[in-house]
């Protein structure tokens, strides 16, 4: 197996875990109500965490690659512009409403915890062993998602409109999860097939939203695609702006 | 968000009771166990979350804690404390 295609594919799980997080993290003292507001950020808190050891393992395997120890997750979380970003584009996205916000968990957490399932059997231990102890978060993030989905689509006619106008919106962001990038597909070396992913995701989803009352966009929507090789939207740049700013202004600032 | 009170019951570990914790907001028993998940045992302090609705709690009156606690006061034979403990018995 080719490291650099390992390491790319650490960067996109890490790229993409901070900057949900980070997204998340702007709920923080708004939430709808003072429980939904501890729940929401200690989601958030979750996929940071998981973005940490992800930065950690590419950190250590690019140092072990170039002999040098001058990587670090803190390099590489702060130090690398947009086009270095490789997360997907549907994490970037603003979060809107509180329905909207919902939902970009629910069609990101359904897909990670397929994901983590795989990459837990995964040949590379670190990586696995990653996996395995983020699924049981990710686990949560599902149920507890899924239930709002239910509550909001099937709640009042504001909150069914509301949900509605956020599948549209969002929905084009979700086909990108499913369509490997070149390094995506090395790394896991074909070891399953994406088009299984998408159906057995595809499934759950259209599940919960069915029991929501709401409908699936039609199969043929266009799909956005370009985070994963950092091609992203405008909203990145000023994500980055805000959460790059001490350390690009005060370089090694601890605090 | 209008929504019904829930009293939150957590056991620490296993073979411990549940202990009254606090309370929150939640618009079923699904969501207040979620809730409860995410206020009260962020900190590793639970193993077992009950939830009951506040208004099926049940309190005795303050107004009435002369006749049901004061009588009490004076019956101290109902304290084991005269019985003289043959030192046989270890661990009472």
């Amino acid at each position: 197996m080719n490291e650099s295609n390992t390491i790319d594919y650490l960067m996109l799980l890490a790229d993409s875990s901070l900057i949900m997080g980070q997204r998340l993290s702007e709920w923080t003292g708004h939430g709808p109500m003072l429980e939904q507001d501890i729940a929401i950020t200690n989601i958030s808190l979750d996929t940071i965490g998981q973005a940490r050891y992800f930065y950690q393992l590419a950190a250590a395997r690019l140092n072990e690659k170039s002999g040098n120890a001058d990587v670090t997750e803190d390099t590489l979380a702060y130090l690398r512009d947009a086009h270095q970003y490789k997360n997907l584009l549907l994490v970037e996205l603003p979060n809107g409403d509180w329905g909207q916000t919902i939902l970009k968990i629910f069609f990101y957490a359904h897909r990670q915890k397929l994901m983590y399932e795989k990459l837990s059997g995964s040949a590379d231990a670190e990586i696995a062993g990653i996996a395995s102890k983020a699924l049981k978060e990710v686990e949560y993030h599902v149920s507890w998602s899924s239930d709002w989905v239910k509550r909001l689509g099937d709640g009042t006619q504001e909150s069914h409109d509301r949900m509605t106008k956020a599948l549209e919106y969002l929905w084009p962001y979700t086909g990108e999860m499913f369509v490997p990038a070149t390094y995506e597909k090395n790394f896991l070396e074909n070891e399953f097939s994406f088009d299984v992913l998408k159906q057995g995701w595809l499934d759950k989803v259209s599940g919960i939203l069915t029991e929501a009352t709401l409908s699936l966009p039609p199969a043929d929507t266009y799909m956005h695609t370009g985070g994963k090789t950092g091609v992203h939207t405008e909203y990145l740049g000023y994500i980055l702006a805000e959460m790059q700013f001490l350390q690009r202004a005060y370089p090694g600032c601890e605090w | 968000m209008e929504q019904p009170l829930w009293e939150v019951f957590i056991r620490s570990r296993q073979g411990l009771d549940h202990k009254h914790v606090g309370s929150l907001h939640a618009a079923d028993a699904r969501m207040a166990i979620e809730s409860a998940r995410d206020v009260y045992t962020r900190r590793m302090e639970g193993v077992s979350i009950w939830v009951v609705e506040s208004k099926n709690i049940h309190a005795s009156s303050p107004d009435e804690a002369a006749s049901f606690y004061e009588p009490a006061e004076d019956k101290i034979y109902r304290h084991p404390t005269f019985y003289k403990l043959p030192d046989e018995v270890e661990y009472m």
